[in-house]
């Protein structure tokens, strides 16, 4: 079983996100980045699937300009066996990631696509399910837990929804989307960065594989929210009970 | 214009959401029509077609729709859509709304637009990106389908369990205690669930905490944790760092307890106060209970 495992160069997590003065967008100049965290966990996920006999291969895919290729190195590093870039430079929303992902999955023949839930730059949590509906295959969003019995060619997921868990039993070929608690991903180590660097990566665009990447929302601004009141700094627990009490009126 | 609005029900009862992603369908102009699927819709469907502005409603009570899997869901809304051809689908931005959505839109080959806060016009809509440090003003295309997860709703607080000695669930508490490094172990952390009981809360936690192993990554509030927006937050020994800002930034109320007076989480505090968390805890439980006697 080949899987394939979709990750995203996005700011780091615990980069400050400025919004640039002419409202075009968040600076990314000389702001630290990294992989998005649900990815790394996709990552892990599929990695130890490959450990533990499920899955045969694993692919790792980004989608991006070329600083993007560091990332795809992390992935090699913590597990993945090859990667595939495709390359571009421009914005490729989350509808033209799911069909460039349909695209790749197709020509990989992969038998499950393993992503994060959402990235942490725009929020979207739209790729997997779209990839889903592009393939036609069962999805499980939100998961917490993934079990394959590649015998009985089955997923058992279960999905962090509102107010609780749900575990569902999906026939593979499938997507799963990563959440939070899945697992924790491990780092790469130097050893095994060194060996992600001789990893094969194939690299290809959009129009090789036959995809219309252009943009279909148009982003008119960016602006920053209302800013929270500076708050005030009070000298004893007693002055605080009260506040809340007769001030904030939250207890 | 015309909207068919995705609704949720929960066993046969209409689900809150479903009025607010309606009402965000009214301010787009036109008719609204109410989609309901599952199996036993019970009363949900009439509750739904009562509420202002709705002008219509469909039904499909299936077995093959239980549990609202997003594969027959998603089929449901492509077929309804090629049959009465609405120029927008709206979902609330529940895990289900967006489960299934995003589904269905690549189905139809719309980029969808999700967790919208603001709907400006028919095309125009404002949604929180980088874990709402940042708004965007999007513009879908003039022509053909636009479709929408509605996140207006999404910070409400409905009701409260009653009559379980469980704490209630983090992202629906109305107040939580979360608690960083400084609580230095996991024994600890019975202090700030003996607090949160005494408030009727939830415990939360820093990523340092979790990663630090005092509690499990459930617990973890913040960008890559659970968002929250209860009416009371309440964090000790928490430095503030920007991805547990961010998680927390829609609580009505922040109170900060660090001995630090120069942590950042002071910057977002309504009520902040310079102390050491094991002496002050305590004096909080002391004080509340005397407040509560009076």
């Amino acid at each position: 079983m080949r899987v394939l495992v979709a990750v995203k160069r996005v700011i780091d997590y615990n980069a400050r996100v400025r919004v640039k003065p002419d409202k075009s967008g968040v600076d990314l100049k000389n702001v630290k980045m990294g992989m998005n965290p649900f990815c790394e966990i996709a990552v892990e996920e599929a990695v130890k699937l490959k450990e533990g006999g499920s899955a045969s291969e694993v692919v790792a895919v980004t989608i991006g300009p070329k600083a993007a290729g560091d990332t795809l190195r992390t992935a090699l590093a913590m597990g993945a066996d090859r990667g595939v870039h495709v390359l571009e430079d421009g914005e490729v929303q989350p509808l033209a990631v799911a069909k460039l992902l349909a695209a790749l999955t197709r020509r990989e023949e992969a038998t499950l696509c393993m992503l994060g839930k959402q990235a942490i730059d725009d929020d979207s949590n739209q790729t997997g399910q779209g990839l889903a509906g592009l393939l036609g295959w069962p999805q499980a969003t939100f998961a917490s837990k993934v079990v394959v019995d590649r015998e009985a060619g089955r997923a058992s997921v279960t999905r962090e929804v509102d107010g609780g868990l749900e575990t569902l039993s999906l026939k593979l070929p499938a997507v799963i989307t990563a959440d939070l608690r899945l697992n924790e991903p491990r780092y790469a180590t130097l050893p095994n960065i060194m060996k992600a660097k001789k990893k094969k990566v194939d690299t290809v665009t959009a129009q090789e594989l036959g995809v219309d990447i252009t943009p279909r929302l148009k982003l008119v601004k960016v602006e920053e929210p209302a800013k929270r009141q500076a708050g005030v700094m009070l000298s004893s627990v007693k002055e605080l009970v009260d506040r809340l009490r007769n001030e904030a009126k939250v207890i | 214009l015309s909207t068919l609005v995705l609704a949720e029900q929960k066993g046969g009862r209409l689900d809150p959401s479903t009025a607010q992603a309606v009402s965000a369908a009214r301010a787009l102009g036109g008719p609204v029509t109410l989609l309901f699927s599952g199996r036993g819709l019970g009363g949900a469907p009439s509750a739904g077609a009562a509420l202002e502005g709705v002008t219509a409603v469909l039904t499909a009570d299936d077995e093959a729709l239980d549990h609202q899997l997003a594969e027959p869901a998603g089929a449901l809304i492509v077929a309804v859509q090629q049959r009465r051809s609405f120029t927008h689908i709206l979902a609330p931005s529940s895990t289900h709304g967006r489960n299934l959505l995003p589904r269905a839109a690549a189905k139809l080959d719309v980029q969808a637009v999700a967790d919208v806060v603001e709907v400006q016009g028919p095309c125009t809509f404002v949604r929180p990106i980088y874990a709402g440090n940042a708004l965007a003003t999007v513009e879908t295309p003039a022509e053909g389908l636009q479709m929408l997860t509605d996140a207006s709703s999404t910070s409400a607080w409905v009701s409260e369990e009653v009559g379980t000695s469980e704490r209630p669930d983090l992202g629906q508490a109305r107040v939580v205690v979360s608690g960083g490094r400084a609580l230095r172990s996991a024994e600890n952390f019975a202090l700030l669930e003996a607090l949160a009981d005494a408030l009727g809360g939830a415990v939360g936690a820093s990523r340092a905490a979790v990663d630090a192993g005092y509690v499990p990554n459930d617990l973890q509030v913040g960008q890559t944790g659970k968002v929250v927006a209860p009416d009371l937050y309440l964090a000790f020994g928490i430095s503030g760092a920007i991805q547990h800002v961010a998680g927390i930034k829609d609580a009505k109320t922040i109170v900060a307890v660090n001995t630090d007076a120069d942590a950042p989480i002071f910057e977002v505090a309504d009520y902040g106060l310079v102390g050491d968390l094991f002496e002050v805890i305590p004096q909080l439980q002391a004080e509340l209970a005397a407040a509560k006697a009076q």
